[in-house]
């Protein structure tokens, strides 16, 4: 037998093995042989453990012997069976699942721990419908009967649980009748005496033992009324256990059995209200007991929650109890809901109740998760209650985001709870949006986990009165996360670090900077916590500049990986609702925007890539922006700078010019216009082709030149006096690209692209009517088609022109 | 309920002798198949099932993997494998990187998910929880679970002993998070699951 380590690395180590079956079969005839032994030990146990290794480490199936498998359910099924031994050979029965080979069957089981055993080895099993059906039978039936002695029922309550899990409607009304009147006797009538420490053999106490006192509560006082998981004891008694273990089932048993009709537990849907059903019998504790089971466990249930509500009330002494407070208080609400839709008579009790909740703990920040049940329970049930619950959605989406953005359980659970009513939101409450600064802070701090949530998020969030406000935030996403930082560094720094504070030295630090006079009004506009359209982002600038040295932190650099493609987003979604004003305003932002970006070269960088794709995209569907935006778009062209800084937005602008100054997009295009872009584009062609070289600047790319010269020569096909001029202009560029200065940076290839540009473009010109054709095609002869293929396209016609210019008109001359 | 629990390795940092994220344990308690089948399956789709599985547990793994290192990173702390620890020492899980994400439906399970996870000692602790579960609950029986599995199985050591420990994984397992389904456990609760714990396991 080779040793354990050697043993596990070489399954560990293949999960794709596929040789050897023998070895499995010798394992398994040993451990058959072992187990067949009157007290199967230690060695045993240790076959057992390499042969679940191998059958649980592969993913292809590891054929046991069918006698083997025999052997294992025989082994499972004894009563004398080891626990050690009990728990391997249903450990493997279970990792070789699903399976047609176990003929395991639970029917015959009175034994609880068995069959809770053998009943998760059935539900893994191809067939789950016959297997729930066939456990969840037994287990009713050993519930309703009379136990045998030391047996104990804990083992089955979670045994059900996965069986409605597994299949919902596992269960006959009869069946479920059984269960719903043992659940109100666990949950209302368990034992409020401390049960007694259990010698280590037996179930029943010592008649010596000291009696044990009463329950109390979390706070140390003694109990007030009924058992629930929040009373405490030294030990606890057996219906005390099943009191816990009811109540953690609850939920889902009233999701699946307490409406009407069985319904299955994916209908945890919060839209879904059930067909009310007015309860005859007003729900007192004496007159309940005329209620049918369902109906009974409904009020029992009810009751629970409203005692935990209370519960949660009082101070734990012990911090774990004070956590388990907090969940049993999301429970209860969520349960409460539940129980209203099923049956909507227990909405006003049910409000009064939340009320005040939510008034009590609405202060405290260690209870803002609860305070998610409580607003979906208003949004599920205000209606009915006519109640005005718009101050609960305030508080919520403007407190907590601001106060809590840190905390990665609570940032998921409040996006989850926008996305699971985003409807809702957009459709009734204003403040929703209104509040996108406060939410994109979740965003902001903890990219990974929520990127996914917010693409769905961002598109309720946009509309044409929060577009230009969402864009600037969206570019300035990352010094919001750096901002978040300092936020919270400046309120955990002590007391001496924040005194001293001169307002007429710069500060010295971002920490510094965030109580300066000067950077203190910019730090809050950032960190604000509702949209403020009003105010414009260009003040910015200066923080931006400020907050650039934490530019390198992991958190500030995953935020800035988001941006690309929220923008993407941003843009796909805006570009399908605006109009054409809100068109040219977005072009205006990216524009002026381009250059104002965080200092993150890789941010930078991918920021103009999407900024440049998506002003194609813009400018296609309203092409006359770029008449609309002359003034904006000549300044913007005619900056030399700009090539430097932002060459993919430059191109993009150029060549959008290019295409789109034309009369055939605008009527308003006059020859004007045409002609002072015309001048402007030279003077830069002019300056980088024909200045730089010579004072040995570094070089432009070739698609800028490439584009600068398409751009003029289509421009000059609409404006015919300008033709001559750019002819030579063109024929300047063949010394441009022979200068040693640019020869030396530029590859042949490139050198010879703009070579050949230039020729074809020269050769279209001289035949004027054909230029204006191949360079301006209407907006209807373009059709939908070619309009997508333009960069194509353009390329192709010129050189076929070309070609054919060449051919008939002889050798040109470079 | 609890839809799968699952142990595995976290990646090293790159650079370090790396290795893929290999799962050690993986226990599933839901069920994926729609619950109308008209016959029962044939063998082939009983394997293909099975298989299904357990490619779907790496699919998470993987997944938490790199969401550890992306906390880790942010956390600026060193990466859990060289952080020292005296072997008596009771394991302090306050600082242990942690966080949950969602799963879409369809990627790679049937229906939409939560996962939870924690990330202790190279070894991730992962819950995968049915959409609309007590995530705070669920939260705090995960910790439960890596400190027992860490106390019991005496993790220190090499991280493939785990493996040869599934039966003490199992046990645990069992009663802390019978069927997947989560327990509202008070202090006085879980100290008399201990005492149960350290009753049936064998030293």
């Amino acid at each position: 037998m080779p040793s354990s380590l050697a043993f596990v690395a070489k399954y560990i180590g293949q999960v794709h093995w596929d040789a050897r079956p023998e070895e499995l079969r010798a394992l398994g005839a040993r451990a058959a042989a072992l187990l067949q032994q009157p007290e199967p030990g230690a060695e045993a146990a240790d076959c057992l453990r390499r042969i679940l290794l191998v059958v649980a480490a592969t993913k292809r199936h590891r054929k046991l012997d069918d006698k083997f498998v025999d052997v294992l359910e025989r082994a499972l099924c004894l009563p004398k069976c080891p626990p050690q031994i009990q728990v391997l050979c249903a450990a493997i029965l279970r990792e070789m699942s699903p399976s047609d080979k176990l003929t395991l069957s639970c029917h015959e089981i009175q034994e609880t721990k068995l069959l809770s055993t053998v009943g998760a080895i059935l539900l893994a099993q191809g067939n789950k419908k016959a297997a729930a059906l066939a456990v969840g039978q037994r287990v009713i039936k050993v519930l309703e009967g009379r136990l045998p002695e030391g047996q104990s029922s804990r083992h089955l309550l979670p045994l059900l649980s996965q069986v409605i899990s597994v299949f919902p409607a596992s269960l006959t009304e009869d069946q479920t009748n059984v269960v719903n009147k043992r659940m109100v006797d666990w949950l209302r009538y368990a034992s409020v005496q401390q049960g007694v420490a259990q010698p280590s053999g037996g179930f029943f106490s010592t008649p010596r033992a000291r009696q044990p006192g009463p329950v109390t509560e979390v706070d140390g006082s003694i109990a007030t009324d009924f058992f629930t998981v929040l009373s405490l004891g030294q030990h606890y008694t057996e219906d005390q256990w099943l009191n816990m273990q009811a109540f953690s089932m609850l939920r889902k048993w009233l999701l699946c059995y307490g409406g009407e009709g069985a319904s299955s537990p994916s209908s945890d849907d919060r839209s879904e209200v059930d067909g009310s059903v007015m309860s005859m019998v007003s729900a007192t504790s004496t007159s309940s007991r005329l209620l049918p089971p369902k109906e009974r466990l409904r009020e029992k249930a009810f009751e629970y929650c409203q005692r935990l509500v209370e519960q949660s009330n009082r101070r734990a002494l012990r911090k774990p109890d004070g956590d388990l407070q907090k969940a049993c208080l999301i429970e209860a609400v969520t349960i409460m809901d539940i129980i209203c839709r099923q049956d909507s008579s227990y909405v006003y009790r049910t409000l009064s109740c939340l009320k005040i909740l939510h008034g009590r703990i609405s202060r405290d920040l260690a209870y803002a998760w609860a305070l998610l049940p409580i607003a979906q329970f208003f949004l599920n049930h205000s209606e009915t209650a006519a109640v005005d619950s718009e101050a609960v959605y305030k508080h919520l989406f403007t407190r907590i985001p601001a106060q809590l953005f840190h905390s990665p359980m609570l940032a998921f659970e409040f996006i989850q709870f926008c996305r699971d009513n985003l409807r809702v939101f957009t459709e009734n409450f204003s403040i929703f949006r209104q509040s996108f600064p406060n939410l994109f802070k979740f965003l902001a701090w903890n990219s990974p986990s929520l990127i996914l949530e917010f693409m769905d998020l961002l598109p309720a969030l946009l509309g044409p009165d929060t577009a230009i406000e969402m864009l600037h935030l969206l570019l300035d996403l990352p010094c919001l996360a750096a901002a978040l930082d300092v936020q919270l560094r400046s309120a955990s720094a002590s007391a001496s670090e924040r005194a001293a504070c001169d307002p007429a030295a710069k500060p010295a630090s971002c920490l510094e900077a965030f109580r300066h006079p000067l950077y203190r009004s910019s730090f809050q506009y950032l960190l604000r916590t509702e949209a403020a359209p009003g105010d414009s982002p260009e003040r910015l600038a200066p923080l931006r500049q400020l907050l650039g040295s934490v530019a390198n932190s992991p958190r500030v650099v995953q935020c800035a990986e988001t941006v690309p493609v929220l923008l993407q987003l941003f843009f796909n979604t805006a570009s399908e609702c605006a109009d054409k004003p809100l068109i040219n305003q977005l072009v205006l932002v990216l524009l002026e925007r381009s250059d104002q970006l965080y200092e993150l070269p890789a941010f930078k960088a991918d920021v103009h890539r999407v900024l440049s794709s998506q002003l194609l995209l813009l400018c296609r569907l309203h092409p006359s922006l770029v008449v609309e935006l002359s003034k904006e778009l000549l300044e913007f062209s005619g900056t030399v700078g700009n090539i430097q800084n932002k060459e993919d937005v430059y191109t993009y602008v150029v060549w959008a010019i290019g295409e789109y100054m034309s009369v055939s997009y605008d009527k308003r295009c006059t020859v004007e216009q045409i002609n002072r872009f015309f001048e402007a584009l030279e003077a830069m062609l002019f300056e980088i082709t024909q200045l730089r070289p010579a004072a040995s600047g570094p070089p432009s790319s070739p698609r800028v030149i490439a584009v600068l010269m398409t751009a003029l020569t289509k421009l000059a096909s609409r404006s015919q006096d300008l033709i001559p001029r750019v002819s030579l202009f063109l024929s300047k560029m063949r010394a441009f690209v022979q200068h040693p200065a640019t020869a030396s940076v530029y590859s042949e290839q490139d050198s010879e692209e703009i070579l050949t540009r230039a020729t074809e473009l020269t050769n279209l010109l001289k035949m004027p009517s054909v230029a204006q054709f191949v360079l301006t095609p209407t907006a209807e002869v373009a059709g939908a088609e070619s309009q997508r293929d333009t960069h194509a396209a353009l390329p192709a016609a010129m050189k076929m022109v070309s070609r054919f210019m060449e051919r008939g008109a002889g050798f040109v001359p470079g | 309920m609890v839809h799968a629990f699952l142990l595995h390795t976290l990646s090293p940092r790159p650079g370090d002798a790396a290795g893929p994220c290999r799962l050690l344990y993986s226990r599933v308690f839901g069920s994926e198949r729609p619950d109308v089948a008209p016959e029962p399956p044939g063998l082939q789709e009983l394997e293909r099932e099975r298989l299904g599985q357990k490619e779907r547990m790496l699919v998470v793994a993987r997944q938490v993997d790199t969401m550890c290192k992306l906390q880790q990173q942010v956390s600026g702390r060193p990466a859990a494998d060289i952080v020292l620890q005296l072997p008596d020492e009771p394991m302090s899980l306050q600082d242990a990187p942690a966080g949950l994400f969602r799963l879409p439906a369809g990627d790679p399970f049937g229906d939409r998910k939560t996962v939870l996870w924690l990330g202790v000692l190279s070894l991730g602790f992962v819950l995968v929880c049915d959409p609309h579960e007590n995530l705070m609950l669920a939260e705090s029986t995960l910790r439960l679970l890596a400190r027992y599995l860490l106390d019991h199985l005496r993790l220190l050591g090499p991280g493939s002993d785990i493996v040869l420990k599934a039966d003490k994984t199992e046990v645990i397992l069992n009663k802390v998070l019978p069927h997947g389904q989560l327990l509202f456990l008070n202090d006085q609760f879980v100290q008399a699951l201990e005492r149960e714990l350290s009753a049936t396991l064998p030293k």
